[in-house]
């Protein structure tokens, strides 16, 4: 085999570990904060999450170019937590302006967890594991946008579960946050499950 | 040192671009180009720049919506009915809607912003409306809080209203005040006096557009006006009528009997003028000479807290309470139309007497204070 097609079977390694087996929501708990509060209608859920997956495919690349081309030539990596952070905040803004422009439904429904985004921890954990992954730049984009997916994949059936539990009966106690903890809780396991079935690195 | 700059010289220049980048893109983006208003499906047409609000808009188009907070979304008087373009409802919007309205596209053209082609409804009456440069021509002194303005008509433009309409007046920039506001003031004069019109305007303490007014306009002044306004003017019937208004709610009042006099209107009709203390009281002159020009007129001004040394021999308690009792000895009491002018708080207790006595709930009109 020649080494194009090793490399493209490693890139499918890597999305579908960032998508299934090392699910960023999941098995590394990042991102929870707006898992939990818009996981409430499917519809709103997806927008979020193509939110997500969008801007964590570009951050990641445009982090892996501010830590290749700045950070590393001038020996300051330990600043890479600030920079990150700056980035992913002035793209989050750029993002919000062009939706309201362009899209004043999506808009609308993202709502106040548009700004969320810039302090969602999963976005910067993406690109906080591609550092230490020492991912190229087509492998950072790939994982980047591989979890962006995972993360969608898991506040979207998240989001269908609780469509499904308002017509349940649930103890008054466990109704709200109680419920949907336990709920994340079992999905966690489910997914922890893969871990170790295939590593991307 | 190198260590410590070089590292912060390069996260702050990259954090000053991207800056940079997003006011550059503020610019651009938030750009809407030219946006183009259908108001009733064809009938008035025009085209402005997108991104500010309808209401805005249609202020500059000379169309003046009713808005007393000044497109903040907190008075609900700027409702259109938006036909297509203004997208979901708004949570700003959600409250002053009702589930009729919600279904019928009305919005509040102040929380519109405008970013593609609108379709709106006006009602006519609204298309109607115009914007008036008037002069201020006098002044009177009513009471210690209570003034009357009289303002002209620029040379030729006269503003066809009906009797118990309102204006909306501009409260300019000034000293006090660093934004224009309107708000509205019922016409009090005679309108067979085409040419001027009087406002009687009780002063509202620290009251943007009353300090202006009280404070701040001299004779001779110009003053920007526009209007009529609203809903509550008499109703061309037979009925006999109740009035009940509190201070300075008698000036749309005093406008339907101006024109009652001027029509030689028999209708038996009865006034109601509740205020606090006998120095609150005025226009007592003029209200006895409609008594004594219109056949079935009668005034009766009630005072809630007479002051003992004035010695006060007319009707005293609450307005509300008087009429209900001057009511309950009519053989017609069912008949009555119901006008009345003040307060909110006065408005919702009168209106619960008059559905007590069994008029209709559709024959009694008000002008509420807000």
């Amino acid at each position: 085999m020649s080494s194009s097609s090793t490399g493209m079977l490693h890139l499918a390694i890597v999305l579908f570990t960032a998508v299934f087996t090392d699910n960023i929501l999941l098995a590394r708990f990042l991102g929870m904060c707006s898992f939990l509060s818009v996981s409430r209608q499917v519809k709103t859920a997806v927008g979020l999450g193509f939110a997500v997956v969008f801007v964590m495919t570009f951050t990641i690349a445009l982090d892996w170019f501010a830590y290749r081309y700045i950070l590393e030539p001038y020996a300051i990596e330990y600043f890479r937590f600030i920079l990150f952070i700056v980035i992913i905040a002035a793209f989050v803004q750029f993002i919000e302006m062009a939706i309201e422009r362009y899209s004043p439904v999506l808009y609308q429904n993202l709502g106040i967890f548009l700004p969320l985004i810039t302090v969602n921890c999963a976005i910067l954990g993406a690109s906080l594991f591609m550092v230490i992954r020492e991912y190229n730049l087509l492998e950072a984009i790939i994982f980047g946008f591989g979890s962006g997916v995972g993360w969608m994949l898991a506040i979207v059936a998240m989001a269908g579960i609780r469509e499904k539990l308002n017509s349940a009966r649930i103890p008054r106690g466990l109704q709200g946050p109680g419920i949907t903890l336990i709920i994340a809780g079992i999905m966690a396991l489910a997914f922890i499950g893969f871990t170790g079935v295939l590593t991307g690195r | 040192m190198d260590m410590f700059f070089i590292p912060t010289a390069i996260v702050s220049a990259i954090s000053a671009l991207l800056a940079g980048v997003l006011v550059f893109a503020e610019r651009v983006i938030t750009d809407y180009g030219d946006v183009q208003v259908d108001i009733n499906g064809g009938e008035k047409k025009f085209t402005v720049r997108g991104g500010g609000t309808l209401l805005e808009n249609l202020t500059l188009q000379k169309i003046f919506i009713p808005s007393a907070c000044g497109g903040r979304g907190t008075c609900g008087y700027c409702k259109v009915k938006v036909r297509e373009g203004a997208g979901p409802l708004l949570p700003t919007e959600e409250p002053f809607m009702d589930g009729d309205e919600r279904s019928t596209g009305i919005r509040l053209s102040c929380q519109i912003k405008m970013r593609n082609d609108l379709q709106i409804e006006i009602p006519e009456e609204l298309l109607t409306i115009k914007e008036y440069e008037c002069v201020c021509d006098d002044i009177i002194d009513y009471t210690y809080d209570i003034k009357q303005f009289r303002l002209s008509f620029p040379n030729g433009q006269r503003m066809k209203y009906k009797p118990g309409q309102y204006v909306q007046l501009l409260s300019p920039q000034y000293e006090k005040s660093s934004e224009e506001v309107y708000r509205a003031y019922s016409i009090s004069s005679d309108p067979t006096d085409k040419d001027h019109i009087e406002l009687i305007v009780r002063r509202v303490p620290e009251g943007i557009c009353t300090t202006y007014l009280f404070d701040y306009l001299k004779k001779g002044d110009r003053i920007q006006i526009n209007g009529p306004y609203g809903h509550f003017y008499l109703r061309d019937t037979n009925a006999p009528i109740i009035f009940i208004a509190g201070g300075s709610g008698i000036a749309p009042i005093k406008c339907m009997l101006h024109h009652m006099q001027n029509t030689n209107n028999p209708r038996k009709s009865v006034f109601f003028f509740g205020v606090r203390s006998t120095k609150d009281i005025f226009l007592l002159d003029e209200m006895r000479t409609f008594e004594s020009k219109l056949e079935n007129f009668k005034f009766i001004p009630v005072v809630s807290q007479p002051e003992p040394e004035t010695r006060w021999q007319g009707e005293t308690g609450r307005v509300t309470n008087v009429a209900l009792d001057y009511l309950k000895k009519q053989t017609d009491t069912s008949q009555y139309e119901g006008y009345l002018c003040g307060s909110p708080g006065m408005i919702t207790s009168s209106v619960k007497v008059l559905t007590e006595l069994g008029i209709a709930e559709d024959k009694i009109y008000f002008d509420k204070f807000s």
